[in-house]
């Protein structure tokens, strides 16, 4: 929208301190104009102090943040031009929906006329029309995200915060409203800053996601980018499912290794990083549960497989049917636990407990850190 | 069946003891009250039923006028205690940490455990010409000649604060700290100032609390009677003073039933305007706070 | 489980406190402060091992309302000022008449008895007989306020912010004596004595200046005069005594009208159910050894004769400074109030507290 090269937001090496506890360490980062930007992390993670900080409602301990270049540190909570939707909403339940939304352009000083205007066309933006004099109480749950959002959003704010604001509701509801959050973000065109700790509503709905851990950002990145090329074990860990072990390296050569886990089954991994790691020192390997192909029958003979697979042999554990995302626990003969995902016709030859299986999957999709 | 027997009976004998004290201990009596107000005297052990008595109050101007001013001074004692009293109970309710806050409540209310008639010889001690007051500022030079503090108005209205500010503070702290902080964050989010914030949503959020506390306050210091008294100057006159007056001195149980009943129906009046005011109900304040 | 256990031993202190009470009359005596000195209550109960004394403290109008208010039941004795007997028994009827055959009137001052009789007989049955008499009158510091003499010194500016008094009837009938006027006498012509009252007000609602608070009890009183924060005030003789015991220089002052002197009397409630108690109690304390030590803890002179020599010598000295015969001679006894009077009074004393006179 804007050809400038000055970002919506940018802050640069925040770091905030409740007494000895860093909650945020040295982040920095910029989200451009009108994307969708995500902070994913576990809860106690510091993400929502950051996010308070870009609020107005904690002083970072050093650091600076700029909204539209500006610095805004000196500037009080009410003077920025950041807005909120509060994880419970906190919508005023004495005032209706009118008077919620109607609030902050009368702080503005907005004329009467003005103030009319205004509220009606954002109620016809997030197509509630009618809702204008009904009390708080009477919305549904959706109508008061939805009026949340345009209480801030008639004001025209350089950057929308959202924190966790789909938690308190049911799961359809929450399936429904990422969608939502989503389109009215295009629709309004500004630059929402959301929060959570649910992956799949950051996935979802982001252009890009930071993935938050102990007060510090681990990566950055499109929501592919995280899933797909994690860089470090943390974030391959919490962004999507993964098969995790522990092992050591056998044998190293550039990025392609071989490794032994402590259970004693050896696998050829691919290194993420640039430090090739000796022989003998201890790695994480993750694998996602999409990528293990299981099979009755190996196609192949044995010696036809590629060097760069991973192959074994188990017992199906249990099925773990949800419909088409289906998985099967397979008990390996080194007796350890592997997910994989399957597909479940419901005809009669699914996969069941006790088949005896093999379990398929390539070395490039055999994530492995070093610890 | 037996199941809902013994939850019926269960509830009967809960609310028996309740209905027992509101029926023995206020509606008979009120009731009684109201008979022997319509009483008049005509002759030694000789009655007739008329409303004499309300007309000679209306016809006596010293009575009515201690009626306003009665529940004028009771307003301004409920204005100030609502005034000191909302800083401290939104102290107490969002800004102290948990153990502050018991040893704060506590502190409130200590004065409750000592009886009306010692905390009033207290403030005289204080407060008398010869007093501590008075002795502390002649000895820092302040003043030169000793200061009567005690007998006028003012010192009724700081006694009476004293004593009822505390059922101010409970009921609005009850309410605050059901209040969501983060809609006092919203409000200055979306361009609120400090006194934006407080008058369109703290305020409004604690109307039901104000009102209740407001409501047993008026009542209470309409109803006072030792510290007017106690503390009152030669022209300090109050309704409950009057009552006494009628019952006790003058031996007009008719008059002073009358003036008993004005006093309710008058202080019902003011709540009553009160309520309609902020558009509150009764049943909204009492349920919230 | 606990609930039973609590219920019977209730109910077995209930039976056992009957039990006792059945063993031993108990006598309920309602009375003025001061009134029952713990020293003659234990000595009557030791002479009389079945009974007990049970001592409520009240004052003249709260002996009437609480009497008023059970019928008389309640009390066995109660001990009224005699102007408060007639209208009283009149109106409510509260007490029952007096077998003066059970009370020793022998050793009782013949004028006071009289006089207290003729003020309660009621169709020929007298309803009170004397205990103690005292009077109303002022006091003063001799030092700050030497030539203090009249009621109407109260309103003297030079002692502006520095003088009391008690905002009851007394002053209304102390200040119609310094004005000249005889309200006793008016009490048959109440026009007239509505005419005097207003004259009274018009001049206590100007004095209000001069007043630097209504004293409300003994208590407040000698705190102010103590202190030094008034140098003079309507008083009860007795609270003047007990101060001029702490300081000398504080002496009771009959007025040049004449003090107003009360009887506190002896009346039976028409309910009470120790009537042998009652008339054992009036001759006990009236026994010679006995008025002593009750006219040291009352400060009032007993209705026996020769009273005044047996007050404790610290009271005689008190009383011989403060009255000389003339002044004894000069005594005002408070006449019957009759029916009416006490509204007109009443209604004069709102008119002077609302009146703003400073």
């Amino acid at each position: 929208m804007t050809s400038s090269p000055v970002h919506d937001l940018e802050c640069i090496d925040v770091s905030k301190k409740f007494g000895s506890v860093r909650a945020v360490d040295n982040v920095s980062f910029t989200i451009p104009s009108g994307s969708f930007f995500s902070i994913l992390g576990p809860s106690g993670c510091g993400k929502t102090t950051l996010m308070r900080m870009i609020a107005g409602f904690e002083d970072p301990s050093n650091g600076d943040i700029k909204i539209k270049g500006k610095s805004v540190v000196e500037t009080p909570p009410n003077k920025r031009n950041v807005k909120m939707v509060f994880q419970h909403l906190a919508l005023f339940p004495m005032m209706n929906v009118y008077e919620n939304i109607a609030y902050g352009l009368r702080c503005n000083g907005a004329s009467k006329s003005e103030i009319e205007h205004r509220v009606r066309d954002v109620l016809d933006r997030i197509a509630l029309p009618d809702v204008a004099h009904r009390e708080i109480h009477q919305l549904s749950g959706g109508q008061k995200q939805r009026i949340a959002i345009a209480r801030c959003m008639v004001l025209d704010p350089d950057v929308l915060l959202l924190d966790e604001p789909l938690g308190a509701l049911d799961l359809k509801l929450r399936e429904a409203m990422k969608i939502e959050l989503k389109l009215l973000q295009h629709q309004f065109n500004t630059t929402f800053i959301y929060i959570t700790h649910d992956q799949s509503e950051a996935l979802v709905m982001s252009d890009h996601v930071a993935i938050m851990n102990e007060g510090q950002f681990e990566q950055i990145g499109t929501p592919q980018q995280l899933y797909h090329a994690p860089n470090t074990a943390f974030v391959a860990g919490f962004v999507g499912d993964s098969n995790r072990w522990s092992g050591t390296v056998a044998q190293a050569q550039g990025s392609d290794v071989k490794v032994e886990t402590t259970a004693g089954l050896p696998l050829n991994c691919t290194l993420i990083g640039n430090n090739v790691p000796l022989v003998g020192e201890g790695v994480e390997i993750f694998v996602r549960p999409e990528f293990i192909t299981v099979q009755r029958q190996l196609a192949k003979t044995d010696g036809d497989i590629d060097a760069g697979h991973n192959q074994l042999e188990g017992v199906i554990d249990s099925l773990l049917f949800n419909g088409a995302n289906s998985r099967v626990l397979v008990r390996s003969q080194t007796n350890q636990l592997i997910e994989a995902d399957v597909t479940l016709t419901g005809g009669t030859d699914d996969l069941k407990p006790g088949d005896a299986v093999h379990l398929i999957w390539h070395a490039q999709q055999t994530m492995c850190f070093r610890t | 069946m037996l199941q809902k027997d013994i939850k019926r009976l269960s509830l009967i004998m809960l609310f028996t003891p309740f209905a027992l004290w509101i029926a023995l201990l206020i509606i008979i009596p009120h009731l009684g009250m109201v008979v022997l107000s319509l009483r008049e005297k005509v002759a030694p052990r000789v009655y007739e039923y008329g409303l004499g008595n309300y007309v000679d109050f209306m016809n006596e101007p010293i009575y009515w006028n201690t009626l306003l001013r009665t529940g004028s001074m009771s307003l301004l004692v409920t204005a100030l205690a609502l005034i000191i009293g909302f800083p401290i109970a939104y102290y107490i309710a969002k800004i102290a940490g948990y153990r502050t806050r018991g040893a704060l409540f506590l502190l409130c209310l200590i004065p409750l455990w000592v009886s009306d008639l010692i905390r009033a010889f207290g403030w005289i001690l204080l407060l008398r010409e010869t007093g501590v007051v008075s002795s502390v500022l002649q000895w820092s030079g302040l003043i030169g000649e000793p200061i009567e503090f005690l007998y006028n108005d003012i010192t009724v209205i700081v006694g009476l604060v004293y004593t009822v500010i505390l059922f101010m503070i409970v009921p609005l702290v009850s309410t605050l700290d059901g209040m969501d902080e983060s809609m006092v964050e919203a409000g200055y989010n979306l361009g609120g100032s400090g006194f934006t914030v407080l008058r369109r949503i703290i305020v409004p959020y604690a109307m039901p609390g104000i009102v209740s506390g407001c409501i047993v306050v008026f009542m209470l210091t309409a109803g006072s009677y030792l510290t007017p008294i106690l503390l009152g100057g030669k022209n300090s006159s109050w309704f409950t003073e009057q009552i006494y007056e009628q019952f006790i001195t003058r031996f007009n149980w008719e008059s002073g039933a009358a003036f008993g009943f004005l006093l309710l129906a008058f202080t019902s009046l003011v709540v009553w305007l009160g309520l309609r005011l902020t558009g509150q109900t009764l049943a909204n304040t009492v349920a919230k706070s | 489980m606990q609930l039973k256990t609590t219920l019977v031993s209730l109910l077995a202190a209930t039976v056992l406190s009957s039990a006792s009470m059945a063993q031993a009359e108990t006598l309920r005596l309602m009375t003025w402060g001061s009134y029952a000195p713990d020293e003659l209550v234990k000595k009557f109960e030791a002479e009389n091992p079945d009974i007990t004394v049970e001592v409520t403290f009240s004052n003249n109008e709260e002996m009437i309302a609480k009497l008023r208010a059970t019928g008389g039941a309640g009390f066995d004795l109660a001990q009224p000022s005699h102007d408060r007997i007639y209208a009283a028994q009149l109106e409510y009827d509260i007490y029952k008449p007096l077998d003066l055959s059970k009370i020793n009137t022998g050793d009782m001052e013949t004028s006071l008895l009289d006089g207290v009789k003729a003020n309660t007989t009621i169709e020929g049955e007298v309803y009170a007989v004397p205990h103690q008499w005292g009077t109303s009158g002022l006091m003063a510091d001799k030092t700050k306020a030497p030539d203090f003499a009249g009621w109407g010194d109260l309103c003297d500016p030079k002692y502006k912010g520095k003088t009391s008094m008690r905002l009851k009837r007394t002053i209304l009938l102390g200040t119609a004596f310094s004005m000249g006027e005889n309200p006793f006498d008016a009490y048959s012509d109440l026009d007239k004595y509505q005419s005097i009252l207003d004259k009274v007000a018009e001049k206590l609602i100007e004095c209000k200046a001069n007043i630097k608070a209504y004293w409300k009890g003994g208590d407040d009183l000698s705190a102010m005069m103590l202190s030094g924060e008034i140098v003079g005030s309507e008083t009860w003789d007795s609270t003047a005594y007990k101060l001029y015991g702490e300081n000398p220089n504080i002496v009771f002052v009959p007025p040049k009208t004449g003090a107003l002197a009360w009887i506190d009397t002896f009346a039976l409630p028409r309910k009470g159910k120790a009537d042998d108690a009652a008339y054992k109690w009036i001759n006990f304390v009236m026994q010679p050894e006995n008025v002593t030590i009750m006219s040291g803890s009352t400060g009032a002179i007993a209705a026996v004769k020769g009273g005044l020599d047996l007050l404790p010598a610290d009271k005689k000295a008190a009383v011989t400074a403060a009255f000389t015969p003339a002044d004894i001679e000069n005594l005002k006894f408070f006449a019957n109030i009759p029916p009416g009077v006490e509204d007109m009074e009443g209604k004069t004393l709102d008119k002077i507290k609302a009146a703003t006179g400073g």
